[in-house]
Protein backbone atom coordinates (compact mmCIF):
# COMPACT_ATOMS: atom_id res chain seq x y z
CA UNK A 1 0.00 0.00 0.00
CA UNK A 2 1.09 3.47 -0.62
CA UNK A 3 1.53 5.07 2.71
CA UNK A 4 3.04 2.03 4.37
CA UNK A 5 5.84 1.83 1.87
CA UNK A 6 6.45 5.47 2.36
CA UNK A 7 6.81 5.00 6.09
CA UNK A 8 9.06 1.95 5.61
CA UNK A 9 6.47 -0.53 6.82
CA UNK A 10 6.57 0.76 10.35
CA UNK A 11 2.97 1.79 10.43
CA UNK A 12 0.07 -0.53 9.81
CA UNK A 13 -2.90 1.18 8.29
CA UNK A 14 -6.21 -0.44 8.69
CA UNK A 15 -9.85 0.09 9.14
CA UNK A 16 -10.53 1.10 12.75
CA UNK A 17 -13.51 -1.16 13.06
CA UNK A 18 -11.55 -4.13 11.79
CA UNK A 19 -8.82 -3.27 14.23
CA UNK A 20 -11.12 -3.05 17.19
CA UNK A 21 -12.79 -6.33 16.27
CA UNK A 22 -9.44 -8.00 15.83
CA UNK A 23 -8.31 -6.80 19.23
CA UNK A 24 -11.49 -8.02 20.84
CA UNK A 25 -11.34 -11.47 19.36
CA UNK A 26 -7.67 -11.97 19.97
CA UNK A 27 -7.79 -11.40 23.69
CA UNK A 28 -11.18 -12.56 24.72
CA UNK A 29 -11.03 -13.62 28.33
CA UNK A 30 -13.37 -16.45 29.15
CA UNK A 31 -15.39 -16.78 32.28
CA UNK A 32 -15.52 -20.50 32.43
CA UNK A 33 -18.95 -21.05 33.83
CA UNK A 34 -18.54 -24.75 34.27
CA UNK A 35 -21.61 -26.35 35.72
CA UNK A 36 -21.36 -30.06 34.93
CA UNK A 37 -19.55 -32.57 32.75
CA UNK A 38 -18.92 -30.10 29.92
CA UNK A 39 -16.73 -28.19 32.33
CA UNK A 40 -14.26 -31.06 32.23
CA UNK A 41 -14.12 -30.86 28.47
CA UNK A 42 -13.59 -27.13 28.75
CA UNK A 43 -10.72 -27.76 31.13
CA UNK A 44 -9.34 -30.29 28.66
CA UNK A 45 -9.41 -27.56 26.05
CA UNK A 46 -7.44 -25.26 28.31
CA UNK A 47 -4.58 -27.65 28.92
CA UNK A 48 -1.65 -28.06 26.66
CA UNK A 49 -2.97 -30.66 24.26
CA UNK A 50 -5.77 -28.56 22.80
CA UNK A 51 -4.25 -25.35 23.95
CA UNK A 52 -6.67 -22.49 24.30
CA UNK A 53 -4.07 -19.87 25.11
CA UNK A 54 -3.06 -19.68 21.47
CA UNK A 55 -6.29 -17.74 21.06
CA UNK A 56 -5.40 -15.39 23.84
CA UNK A 57 -7.75 -17.11 26.24
CA UNK A 58 -5.49 -18.63 28.83
CA UNK A 59 -6.62 -16.22 31.51
CA UNK A 60 -9.91 -17.72 32.52
CA UNK A 61 -11.03 -15.13 34.98
CA UNK A 62 -13.10 -16.31 37.91
CA UNK A 63 -14.64 -12.91 38.29
CA UNK A 64 -17.26 -11.86 35.76
CA UNK A 65 -16.17 -8.27 35.96
CA UNK A 66 -12.91 -9.15 34.27
CA UNK A 67 -14.28 -11.49 31.64
CA UNK A 68 -15.66 -11.03 28.13
CA UNK A 69 -16.87 -14.46 27.17
CA UNK A 70 -19.16 -16.64 29.25
CA UNK A 71 -18.91 -20.29 28.28
CA UNK A 72 -21.96 -21.90 29.84
CA UNK A 73 -20.91 -25.51 30.00
CA UNK A 74 -23.19 -27.98 31.65
CA UNK A 75 -26.70 -28.46 32.84
CA UNK A 76 -28.36 -25.31 34.10
CA UNK A 77 -30.96 -26.15 36.70
CA UNK A 78 -33.84 -23.81 37.36
CA UNK A 79 -32.52 -23.10 40.81
CA UNK A 80 -29.29 -21.80 39.30
CA UNK A 81 -30.88 -19.29 36.94
CA UNK A 82 -30.91 -16.24 39.25
CA UNK A 83 -27.20 -16.73 39.85
CA UNK A 84 -26.49 -17.15 36.14
CA UNK A 85 -28.39 -13.98 35.32
CA UNK A 86 -26.64 -12.01 38.01
CA UNK A 87 -23.23 -13.11 36.80
CA UNK A 88 -24.12 -12.29 33.22
CA UNK A 89 -25.27 -8.83 34.22
CA UNK A 90 -22.03 -8.23 36.07
CA UNK A 91 -19.98 -8.71 32.94
CA UNK A 92 -19.01 -5.52 31.16
CA UNK A 93 -19.88 -4.83 27.55
CA UNK A 94 -18.86 -6.17 25.06
CA UNK A 95 -19.72 -9.67 26.13
CA UNK A 96 -20.53 -12.88 24.36
CA UNK A 97 -22.05 -16.17 25.46
CA UNK A 98 -21.26 -19.65 24.20
CA UNK A 99 -23.72 -22.41 25.05
CA UNK A 100 -21.56 -25.51 25.25
CA UNK A 101 -23.06 -28.93 25.30
CA UNK A 102 -26.52 -30.29 24.77
CA UNK A 103 -27.80 -29.30 28.19
CA UNK A 104 -26.95 -25.64 27.76
CA UNK A 105 -28.29 -25.54 24.21
CA UNK A 106 -31.66 -27.16 24.71
CA UNK A 107 -31.76 -28.96 28.03
CA UNK A 108 -30.06 -32.09 26.71
CA UNK A 109 -31.45 -35.42 27.75
CA UNK A 110 -33.06 -33.85 30.80
CA UNK A 111 -36.58 -32.93 29.81
CA UNK A 112 -37.95 -32.58 33.31
CA UNK A 113 -39.14 -30.13 35.87
CA UNK A 114 -35.77 -29.19 37.23
CA UNK A 115 -33.66 -28.37 34.17
CA UNK A 116 -33.94 -25.20 32.11
CA UNK A 117 -34.61 -26.28 28.55
CA UNK A 118 -31.81 -24.24 27.09
CA UNK A 119 -30.17 -21.24 28.69
CA UNK A 120 -31.15 -19.17 25.68
CA UNK A 121 -34.38 -18.71 27.56
CA UNK A 122 -32.50 -16.36 29.85
CA UNK A 123 -29.28 -15.29 28.14
CA UNK A 124 -28.57 -14.14 24.60
CA UNK A 125 -26.40 -16.89 23.14
CA UNK A 126 -23.99 -16.24 20.29
CA UNK A 127 -22.69 -19.70 19.48
CA UNK A 128 -24.25 -23.06 20.24
CA UNK A 129 -21.95 -26.07 20.47
CA UNK A 130 -23.88 -29.35 20.51
CA UNK A 131 -22.45 -32.52 21.88
CA UNK A 132 -22.61 -34.52 25.04
CA UNK A 133 -19.97 -33.49 25.85
CA UNK A 134 -18.52 -31.79 22.80
CA UNK A 135 -14.96 -32.75 22.13
CA UNK A 136 -12.31 -30.08 22.71
CA UNK A 137 -11.99 -29.73 18.96
CA UNK A 138 -15.68 -28.94 18.82
CA UNK A 139 -15.27 -26.25 21.45
CA UNK A 140 -12.36 -24.82 19.50
CA UNK A 141 -14.46 -24.82 16.36
CA UNK A 142 -17.20 -22.98 18.21
CA UNK A 143 -14.69 -20.42 19.45
CA UNK A 144 -13.41 -19.89 15.94
CA UNK A 145 -16.96 -19.34 14.75
CA UNK A 146 -17.36 -16.80 17.51
CA UNK A 147 -14.21 -15.09 16.31
CA UNK A 148 -15.64 -14.94 12.82
CA UNK A 149 -18.81 -13.46 14.23
CA UNK A 150 -16.88 -10.85 16.19
CA UNK A 151 -14.90 -9.83 13.12
CA UNK A 152 -18.11 -9.12 11.28
CA UNK A 153 -19.56 -6.99 14.05
CA UNK A 154 -20.16 -3.32 13.64
CA UNK A 155 -18.36 -2.31 16.76
CA UNK A 156 -17.79 1.31 15.84
CA UNK A 157 -21.00 2.67 14.64
CA UNK A 158 -21.06 6.02 13.00
CA UNK A 159 -22.54 8.29 15.59
CA UNK A 160 -25.64 9.97 14.37
CA UNK A 161 -25.64 13.30 16.03
CA UNK A 162 -29.08 14.71 15.65
CA UNK A 163 -29.04 17.59 18.09
CA UNK A 164 -25.64 19.14 17.75
CA UNK A 165 -25.47 22.85 17.91
CA UNK A 166 -23.14 24.53 15.61
CA UNK A 167 -20.24 26.06 17.42
CA UNK B 1 -29.71 -63.58 56.62
CA UNK B 2 -29.15 -62.03 59.97
CA UNK B 3 -31.04 -63.19 62.96
CA UNK B 4 -32.74 -60.35 64.63
CA UNK B 5 -34.87 -60.26 67.75
CA UNK B 6 -36.97 -57.20 68.14
CA UNK B 7 -37.95 -56.95 71.78
CA UNK B 8 -41.11 -55.40 73.17
CA UNK B 9 -41.65 -53.36 70.05
CA UNK B 10 -45.01 -52.43 68.72
CA UNK B 11 -45.03 -54.10 65.37
CA UNK B 12 -47.86 -54.28 62.98
CA UNK B 13 -46.34 -56.84 60.63
CA UNK B 14 -43.11 -58.55 59.85
CA UNK B 15 -41.93 -59.79 56.51
CA UNK B 16 -39.09 -62.13 55.68
CA UNK B 17 -37.29 -62.13 52.36
CA UNK B 18 -33.58 -62.15 51.56
CA UNK B 19 -33.45 -59.08 53.78
CA UNK B 20 -35.26 -58.28 56.94
CA UNK B 21 -38.05 -55.80 56.53
CA UNK B 22 -40.35 -54.71 59.27
CA UNK B 23 -43.56 -52.79 58.86
CA UNK B 24 -44.42 -50.49 61.73
CA UNK B 25 -47.30 -48.21 62.52
CA UNK B 26 -46.27 -44.66 61.85
CA UNK B 27 -47.16 -43.41 65.35
CA UNK B 28 -44.51 -45.65 66.92
CA UNK B 29 -41.66 -45.01 64.57
CA UNK B 30 -39.65 -42.93 67.00
CA UNK B 31 -39.80 -45.51 69.74
CA UNK B 32 -38.90 -48.31 67.36
CA UNK B 33 -35.91 -46.39 66.08
CA UNK B 34 -34.71 -45.64 69.57
CA UNK B 35 -34.84 -49.31 70.46
CA UNK B 36 -33.10 -50.24 67.25
CA UNK B 37 -30.25 -47.91 68.07
CA UNK B 38 -29.89 -48.39 71.81
CA UNK B 39 -30.45 -52.10 72.22
CA UNK B 40 -27.03 -53.76 72.62
CA UNK B 41 -27.87 -56.72 70.43
CA UNK B 42 -29.36 -54.69 67.61
CA UNK B 43 -27.01 -51.68 67.80
CA UNK B 44 -28.12 -50.00 64.59
CA UNK B 45 -26.03 -46.90 64.76
CA UNK B 46 -25.93 -46.14 61.04
CA UNK B 47 -28.94 -44.88 59.13
CA UNK B 48 -28.29 -45.45 55.44
CA UNK B 49 -31.22 -43.51 54.14
CA UNK B 50 -34.74 -42.33 54.73
CA UNK B 51 -36.80 -42.59 51.57
CA UNK B 52 -40.39 -42.01 50.59
CA UNK B 53 -42.59 -44.02 48.28
CA UNK B 54 -45.78 -42.83 46.64
CA UNK B 55 -48.10 -45.77 46.03
CA UNK B 56 -50.66 -43.59 44.36
CA UNK B 57 -53.65 -45.74 43.53
CA UNK B 58 -53.21 -47.88 46.64
CA UNK B 59 -54.01 -46.66 50.10
CA UNK B 60 -52.35 -45.82 52.42
CA UNK B 61 -50.68 -43.62 49.90
CA UNK B 62 -47.22 -42.93 51.23
CA UNK B 63 -44.60 -45.21 52.69
CA UNK B 64 -41.42 -44.14 54.44
CA UNK B 65 -38.50 -46.53 54.40
CA UNK B 66 -35.62 -46.44 56.88
CA UNK B 67 -32.60 -48.52 55.95
CA UNK B 68 -30.46 -49.30 58.99
CA UNK B 69 -27.03 -50.81 59.30
CA UNK B 70 -25.03 -51.82 62.33
CA UNK B 71 -21.36 -51.08 62.09
CA UNK B 72 -20.44 -53.19 65.09
CA UNK B 73 -22.51 -56.24 64.26
CA UNK B 74 -22.52 -55.92 60.47
CA UNK B 75 -26.18 -56.58 59.89
CA UNK B 76 -28.81 -54.62 58.02
CA UNK B 77 -32.42 -53.94 58.61
CA UNK B 78 -35.25 -52.06 56.99
CA UNK B 79 -38.18 -50.39 58.66
CA UNK B 80 -41.18 -49.28 56.66
CA UNK B 81 -44.21 -47.39 57.76
CA UNK B 82 -47.27 -46.44 55.78
CA UNK B 83 -48.88 -43.04 55.86
CA UNK B 84 -52.36 -42.16 54.78
CA UNK B 85 -53.02 -38.96 52.96
CA UNK B 86 -55.34 -36.94 55.17
CA UNK B 87 -58.35 -35.21 53.68
CA UNK B 88 -56.79 -31.83 54.15
CA UNK B 89 -53.26 -30.90 54.99
CA UNK B 90 -50.19 -33.03 54.57
CA UNK B 91 -49.35 -36.41 56.10
CA UNK B 92 -47.32 -36.15 59.28
CA UNK B 93 -44.81 -38.44 60.89
CA UNK B 94 -42.28 -38.08 63.66
CA UNK B 95 -38.77 -37.15 62.75
CA UNK B 96 -35.97 -39.49 63.79
CA UNK B 97 -33.33 -36.78 63.89
CA UNK B 98 -33.08 -37.22 67.65
CA UNK B 99 -31.96 -40.80 67.10
CA UNK B 100 -29.71 -40.41 64.04
CA UNK B 101 -28.67 -36.86 63.16
CA UNK B 102 -28.04 -37.90 59.56
CA UNK B 103 -31.78 -38.15 59.06
CA UNK B 104 -31.88 -34.36 58.92
CA UNK B 105 -31.15 -33.98 55.19
CA UNK B 106 -32.82 -37.21 54.18
CA UNK B 107 -36.04 -36.08 55.78
CA UNK B 108 -35.78 -32.63 54.28
CA UNK B 109 -35.52 -34.13 50.82
CA UNK B 110 -38.38 -36.58 51.41
CA UNK B 111 -40.51 -33.76 52.80
CA UNK B 112 -40.02 -31.45 49.86
CA UNK B 113 -40.39 -34.13 47.20
CA UNK B 114 -43.50 -35.87 48.56
CA UNK B 115 -45.11 -33.29 50.75
CA UNK B 116 -44.76 -35.12 54.05
CA UNK B 117 -44.30 -33.14 57.24
CA UNK B 118 -41.83 -34.43 59.81
CA UNK B 119 -42.75 -33.37 63.33
CA UNK B 120 -40.01 -31.86 65.48
CA UNK B 121 -37.62 -31.55 62.59
CA UNK B 122 -34.91 -29.05 63.57
CA UNK B 123 -34.57 -27.41 60.16
CA UNK B 124 -37.62 -27.91 57.94
CA UNK B 125 -36.43 -25.97 54.91
CA UNK B 126 -36.34 -27.10 51.33
CA UNK B 127 -33.14 -28.90 50.46
CA UNK B 128 -32.87 -29.23 46.71
CA UNK B 129 -35.84 -27.54 45.10
CA UNK B 130 -36.11 -23.80 44.51
CA UNK B 131 -37.89 -21.92 47.23
CA UNK B 132 -40.57 -20.43 45.03
CA UNK B 133 -42.04 -23.76 43.99
CA UNK B 134 -45.07 -24.99 45.90
CA UNK B 135 -45.43 -28.43 44.35
CA UNK B 136 -44.19 -31.89 45.26
CA UNK B 137 -42.43 -33.33 42.21
CA UNK B 138 -41.96 -36.99 43.16
CA UNK B 139 -45.63 -37.68 43.64
CA UNK B 140 -47.08 -39.95 41.02
CA UNK B 141 -49.61 -37.39 39.82
CA UNK B 142 -46.96 -34.80 38.99
CA UNK B 143 -45.94 -34.54 35.31
CA UNK B 144 -42.31 -35.17 34.57
CA UNK B 145 -41.78 -32.03 32.54
CA UNK B 146 -43.23 -29.80 35.19
CA UNK B 147 -45.27 -26.89 34.02
CA UNK B 148 -44.77 -23.20 33.43
CA UNK B 149 -47.15 -22.28 36.20
CA UNK B 150 -46.09 -24.73 38.84
CA UNK B 151 -42.36 -25.03 38.22
CA UNK B 152 -41.38 -21.76 36.63
CA UNK B 153 -37.81 -20.91 35.83
CA UNK B 154 -37.79 -17.71 37.79
CA UNK B 155 -39.84 -16.49 40.72
CA UNK B 156 -42.62 -14.27 39.50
Amino acid sequence: MGIENHLNNTVHVTNLEWFVNWARKSSMWPLGFGLACCALEMIATFVSRYDLSRFGMEVARPSPRHADLMIVSGTASKKMIPAVRRIYEQMAEPKWVIAMGACACTGGIYKNYAVVQGIDRHLPVDVYIPGCPPRPEALLDGILQLHAKVMKEQSIRRPRLTNVKAV
Amino acid sequence: MKELLPEETIISSELFREQMVMMVKSEHILKVCEIAKNDPELAFDFLSFVAGVDRYPSTPRFEIVYQLYSIKKNHRFRIKCRLEEPTEGLPRIDSVVAVWPTADWHERETAEMFGIVFNNHPDPRKLLLPDHWKVYPLRKDFPLEGSETETPDLPQ
